[in-house]
């Protein structure tokens, strides 16, 4: 089973913000989650630019079958944890179809908005990754069942939905922070021979 | 109405939503935690309310707080009211939640079995798979075991998005509930080649993951992959198959033994030599994989390995470490410590240093020393570690002190002298106790120079080294052991004196001994204390002994004699249990429940009949007890484990000769043991790289004068990297003492599995078949007690018997004709037939295909229903070549109707056949798929066909043709669909389905085998069942809803049936009245 952790961190100007996609491999307390994550990002964070994408972490994340895998783009990191059922240039390549996932759905994504709809980013990973195992990786797929689900969403919340809408589309009108862009494009990572998985 | 929805929604849009709650919390950065704390008070109000909305809103809130690390666990109960909401939007938040808090501790999950199944029957895709998202999270033993068979009828659902989940599922459900894999395996290996590729890609991935923990039992899946390999576009699939191979290779040699050697020096070239970290990372991967089969190959790059441990990325430094450890011979292994240690000295960061470190120790450790050839320089190493600061792993150090000093006889003298010396260094070690690990080290010091004083060369400037005020800052446990073995030097010191009379010195230690100890005294630690305070009182003994001038180092010396050995971890559980001996047998006669309460407790004592009457109080008489001691006697001298009560021979002293068992070689020292000083373990490379170029030269003169005629010939001089292995011969002729294993154990290779390995579980042979009990628990309803589950296997194999020899008889017949007209003399063979076409009942949706009630003996197959394309079924045959002939270039051609078309390869005409794509070799069976297009499935259809094919022996070919029919019931258009109640009860309310029934005489059979055999033939299944009246539920694969009431009579069925389709309903109910009239 591959075990899958992706979680994001992102260093915001004035403290570590640090937000758990998604950690649920075992039935382990908030607070040892918490020390996972943090404790990723630590190692994660302190890493140079051009080395390899991949970290032992050792008994931290449950012994050494199991590796970090992750991508940095701008100030975030996305990082996987697998087992060594999954291939690394795979997860890589997951990671990649993830980000361009987000920013399909979110239309040019940002970090905010990872931070503010955390519920749709998980919505959106759990049409990739299911009980820790890879579901889907073809985009356009993810795309149609979560475009068919916000169609769904919104013709539940009928009539009645608009005026909320309408409200929290004021609320957020005054986000305190511009908003930036991830920039997907500029990553060099190598995935050889590999044309990706479509 | 309306208007009051929309009163409640305007209030509920000034309620907290997850963004007011994101930017709340960013907005209060100072007081986080209170601003949180307020909130989630809020959030407790509003769970409190009956709006389901207000809920959610809630719930939703609480999931992102718990990934900030808050408990939401008190709320796992709301969790499952707002899964169980109907709107999607509301469950999704619900099953989220759920996914992120649930889990198998969690108690009220089981309250959520119910409602997660119906979540996976709805009609919905969207609830069905937000359903099965959230239990491949939380599923528990008990919702695998419920709700294995709805997932599996979920495996076959109309819509590839459910399908993927399903099966993706399927092996958590494995996991927690392996019986499930056997029953559902047939189907998740039908998934291998969905037409979808998505639910292909599920598939490989749970066989993968099933394969990589117990290969063996998929070795027969290797063609089946081989094929997907080769076909397979999607990289996913691709990667896990190779993934796969490569688990099935080690089982199946011929797999990829051609491939090592060049794939292996393609790692070389292009991953590691390869400037992209990435890619070097993964070279070093594949290389420790190479490694465990092929050393060999991967030794060559040693080099290369080495220089990756100067690579400034820590995770490639880790993996060229492992690497190392699989790389080391007897030859190299100096060499290779003598780089790390380097780095050791180099290493930044204490993490890495640590690495470094237990990749040292592992190394050098492997297969109980093996690659060790010289245990002075490994003491050496050892020591040298030691100066390591602030390293976590000095209790290493000193595991492989104490071990090899232990093990390895022939190095004790060295080790002591070593010890010694960190003892009398012991200042340096332990500056900084609180943080430094490495003070672990003077407990392997200190107990080596007490239990082996007798090497000690100063014997009491170790004593005094361990007598120092500063040892007292030293963690307890390392005291303790101090004060232990400081007397055990004081015994051997005390001796020494005594025997060379010295009389003054011996009365000095003494009083050495009495001053210090005291500080050992007055310890915190209980155990220190305890062993000083005792110690005190002995020596104070001692003292007083002495002042009398009574010798008394034998009887001191006595306390600690014996010699260690060293047991193998595992010796006890080896032993086997002896023959009649029954470990859960009680000893006395168990306390019985019953009597107790009514005896008196006197009875027990003064009721002597009482006693007599008890059955199992046999009488003995003195010879037999005599006679039963002796045995006894005779058994405990014979057990190895039973400790005699007479003092052991063994035990006595250390000079006794109990201790010759163990086997320990006697050495042959060439190299001069006194190193005085800090010893560099670098002169033993020099040093033996000189002992063994030394060797060599002994070695080829002998070879010389063996060889006198060819002298010329040995010119070169052999360099030592051309010497194998197992020419270096140890310096010390060190044999280590092995473990000791009592006489009787066995040998046994369980030990590396891990009891509590959850894929043990899954470890099944999954080629056996299906016995009837195996199936997976289905949900009953009221009243169906016993109710066949659909998808017994046991119909399939009565009709897969029958069938065929119908079919036999006519085609021997037809062979015969065949023969006579040819006018041949050759005997007709009763068991020759060319080829029979013989139906396969595929198992598909819960039953087969009927085809047993046309009176024609019409060739049988299998009708698939193709969930994707509602006008299309695939017909699968297997063709069995059961002559002693080669039969080819078969081709199957059919009549089309104007309804039903085979469907041809582009381009060609509708009289042409489609050649079927393999050959058959005598006594081979392979199956080929057609698909056939429909317009209506109202009807059932016939249509006639042709085989044509052509024979091949050793007097020539022949052209030859079988025809045949192909009947398409209507029931074969039907998927077993489940359904509930009141779905069902809806469906029939709606008012749009067209009624017909039939009524059938003469029933003798019970209404529960009926009930099987209209789920089995007709593609029913139960929705529910009244004492003898039933309703049941079935779909066409173009939608059609067709539900049935089904009563049974004295001697009668009747049937009544409602269809939105009135002429599909009637033929299959024309169809069923022919089923049931053979009943």
């Amino acid at each position: 089973m591959a075990l899958l952790r992706p979680l994001f961190a992102s260093d915001w100007p004035t403290r570590l913000d640090i937000r758990a996609v998604s950690s649920r491999p075992t039935p382990k307390s908030e607070d040892i989650q918490q020390q996972i994550i943090r404790e990723t990002f630590h190692l994660v964070s302190k890493r140079d630019e051009n080395v390899c994408n991949f970290l032992e972490g050792g008994l931290l994340i449950g012994g050494s079958d199991n590796k970090l895998i992750y991508r940095h783009y701008a100030t975030l990191y996305f990082v996987f944890c697998v087992d060594s059922s999954e291939s690394e240039l795979g997860i890589l390549d997951l990671i990649q179809v993830f980000v361009e996932t987000l920013d399909k759905c979110f239309e040019n994504v940002c970090e905010l908005d990872l931070i503010f709809h955390v519920d749709k980013v998980h919505n959106i990973l759990a049409e990739m990754v299911m009980g820790g195992m890879v579901l889907e990786t073809n985009m356009n797929e993810i795309v149609t069942q979560i475009d068919a689900q916000n169609k769904l969403e919104k013709s539940e919340a009928g009539l009645a939905g608009a005026p909320a809408r309408a409200v929290s589309a004021v609320k957020n009108m005054n986000l305190p922070e511009i908003p930036r862009n991830i920039n997907i494009g500029d990553i060099s990572i190598k995935v050889p021979n590999l044309p990706s998985f479509k | 109405m309306a208007l009051k929805m929309v009163k409640g929604s305007i209030d509920r849009m000034f309620d907290k939503n997850l963004q007011d709650l994101v930017r709340g919390i960013r907005n209060h950065k100072e007081d986080e935690a209170k601003y949180i704390s307020q909130c989630i008070d809020e959030i407790k109000q509003e769970l409190k309310q009956d709006n389901i909305a207000v809920k959610a809103n809630a719930v939703c809130k609480l999931t992102y707080l718990q990934m900030l690390g808050y408990d939401i666990s008190w709320a796992a109960f709301n969790i499952i009211e707002v899964m169980s909401a109907s709107k999607f939007t509301f469950k999704r938040i619900g099953y989220l939640a759920a996914s992120q808090c649930f889990h198998e501790g969690t108690d009220v999950i089981m309250l959520t079995t119910n409602q997660i199944r119906k979540d996976l029957s709805s009609p919905n895709q969207y609830d069905t798979g937000v359903a099965l998202t959230g239990l491949s999270c939380f599923v528990t033993p008990d919702l695998a075991r419920d709700l294995a068979n709805d997932i599996m009828t979920l495996m076959s659902h109309t819509k590839p998005y459910i399908r993927k989940k399903a099966v993706l599922i399927m092996y958590k459900v494995f996991l927690k509930y392996p019986e499930s894999l056997r029953p559902a395996f047939p189907r998740l290996k039908e998934k291998l080649e969905d037409p979808d590729p998505g639910v292909q890609s599920a598939a490989v991935n749970v066989i993968c993951e099933l394969a990589r923990r117990n290969p063996k039992n998929y070795l027969s899946l290797a063609p089946l992959f081989f094929k997907l390999m080769t076909s397979s576009t999607n990289n996913w699939v691709l990667i896990k198959i190779i993934k796969l191979f490569g688990a099935l290779t080690p089982l199946e040699p011929r797999l990829g033994k051609k491939l090592i050697e060049p794939l292996t020096n393609l790692i070389h070239r292009i991953l590691i030599e390869d400037s992209d970290q990435n890619l070097k990372y993964l070279g070093l991967l594949a290389m420790s994989k190479i490694l465990k089969t092929h050393p060999k190959s991967v030794q060559s790059h040693k080099d290369l390995i080495l220089q990756c441990l100067d690579d400034k990325d820590e995770s490639i430094r880790l993996r060229a470490l492992d690497l190392l450890y699989g790389m080391v011979s007897k030859k190299n292994l100096m060499e290779i410590v003598k780089k790390l240690m380097i780095h050791v000295d180099k290493a930044e960061g204490t993490t890495y240093r640590d690495e470094l470190l237990t990749k040292i120790i592992d190394i050098c450790s492997q297969s109980n020393y093996q690659y060790i050839t010289n245990f002075e320089w490994y003491i050496s190493i050892l020591v040298e570690l030691t100066r390591l600061e602030g390293t976590r792993h000095g209790h290493l150090i000193a595991a492989q002190m104490l071990d090899v000093a232990i093990r390895v006889k022939a190095i004790r003298k060295f080790a002591v002298s070593q010890m010694a010396m960190l003892l009398d260094n012991a200042h340096l070690i332990a500056s900084n106790t609180q943080r430094n690990g490495i003070c672990e080290v003077l407990y392997a010091a200190a107990w080596i120079c007490g239990e082996f004083s007798e090497h000690l060369e100063e014997p009491n400037q170790t004593l005094e080294a361990m007598l120092r005020p500063k040892v007292t800052t030293l963690p307890g446990h390392i005291q303790a052991v101090y004060v232990q073995n400081m007397v055990k030097l004081y015994a051997s010191i005390l001796q020494q004196k005594e025997q060379a009379g010295e009389k003054e010195s011996s009365q000095e230690i003494t009083q050495l001994m009495i001053d210090r100890l005291p500080q050992f005294v007055q310890s915190a630690d209980l155990e220190v204390q305890e062993r000083a305070s005792c110690i005190l009182q002995l020596i104070k003994y001692i003292q007083k002994l002495q002042a009398k001038e009574v010798p008394v180092a034998e009887e001191v010396i006595a306390l600690f004699a014996g010699e260690l050995n060293p047991v193998a971890p595992k010796a006890q559980k080896k032993v086997p249990v002896p023959e009649g001996l029954d470990l859960d047998a009680w000893i006395n006669e168990p306390p019985s429940d019953s009597e107790s309460e009514d005896e008196k407790p006197k009875t027990i004592f003064h009721d002597e009949e009482q006693r007599h009457s008890r059955p199992r109080q046999p009488e003995m008489d003195e010879e037999e007890l005599a006679r039963r001691r002796e045995a006894r006697k005779q058994e405990q001298a014979n057990n190895p484990f039973y400790i005699k009560s007479s003092p052991s021979p063994q035990k006595r002293y250390q000079d006794t000769p109990g201790v010759e068992h163990i086997p320990v070689v006697q050495i042959d020292l060439s190299v001069p043991l006194k190193v005085p000083g800090m010893p560099m373990s670098d002169q033993y490379v020099k040093l033996e790289e000189e002992r063994r170029h030394k060797q060599k030269l002994e070695k080829d003169k002998k070879k010389k004068k063996q060889k006198k005629e060819k002298k010329g010939k040995h010119h070169r001089h052999n360099s030592l990297h051309t010497e194998s292995d197992e020419d270096i011969a140890p310096a010390q002729h060190v044999d280590i003492i092995t473990e000791e294993m009592p006489e009787n154990a066995l040998p046994s290779d369980e030990d590396d599995k891990d009891p509590n390995d959850p894929y043990k579980a899954l470890d099944i042979d999954l080629d056996k078949p299906l016995a009837d009990s195996e199936k997976l628990p289905v949900q009953k309803h009221r009243n169906t007690e016993n109710l066949k589950s659909p998808d017994t296997e046991v119909p399939l194999v009565e009709k897969k018997s029958k069938k065929p020899k119908k079919k036999e008889k006519k085609h021997k017949e037809r062979e015969r004709e065949k023969e006579k007209k040819k006018d041949k003399e050759r005997k007709v063979d009763e068991e020759e037939k060319k080829v029979i076409l013989r139906h396969v009942l595929r198992e598909d949706l819960e039953s087969v295909q009927n085809g047993t009630l046309d009176d024609e003996p019409l060739p049988t197959y299998d009708i698939q229903g193709n969930l994707q394309n509602d006008s299309q079924v695939t017909v699968s045959v297997i063709f069995e070549n059961k002559s002693t002939s080669f039969v080819k270039s078969m081709e199957l051609n059919v009549l089309d109707s104007l309804n039903t078309k085979m469907i041809r390869p582009e381009g060609s005409s509708v009289h042409d056949g489609i050649p079927v794509p393999f050959q058959l070799p005598p006594g081979i069976s392979n199956e080929a798929q057609f698909v056939f297009t429909l317009q209506s499935i109202v009807m059932a259809q016939k249509l006639k066909g042709t085989l044509s094919f052509i024979v091949k022996n050793d007097e020539g070919s022949t052209h030859e043709k079988l025809d045949f029919k192909l009947h398409f019931s209507c029931a074969s258009y039907l998927i077993t669909t489940p359904c509930y109640s009141d779905a069902f009860a809806k469906l029939l309310e709606s008012g749009d389905l067209h009624m017909n029934s039939i009524k059938v005489d003469g029933i003798s059979i019970s209404f529960q085998h009926l009930l099987a055999k209209i789920c089995f033939h007709h593609h029913f299944s139960v929705v529910e069942r009244v004492d003898s009246c039933a309703s049941m539920y079935s779909r066409s694969i173009q939608g059609h809803h067709v539900c049935l009431l089904v009563k049974k009579g004295e001697n009668s069925v009747s049937v009544d049936g409602k269809c939105n389709e009135p002429t599909l309903l009637s033929n299959l109910l024309d169809e069923m009245k022919e089923t049931l009239s053979m009943c």
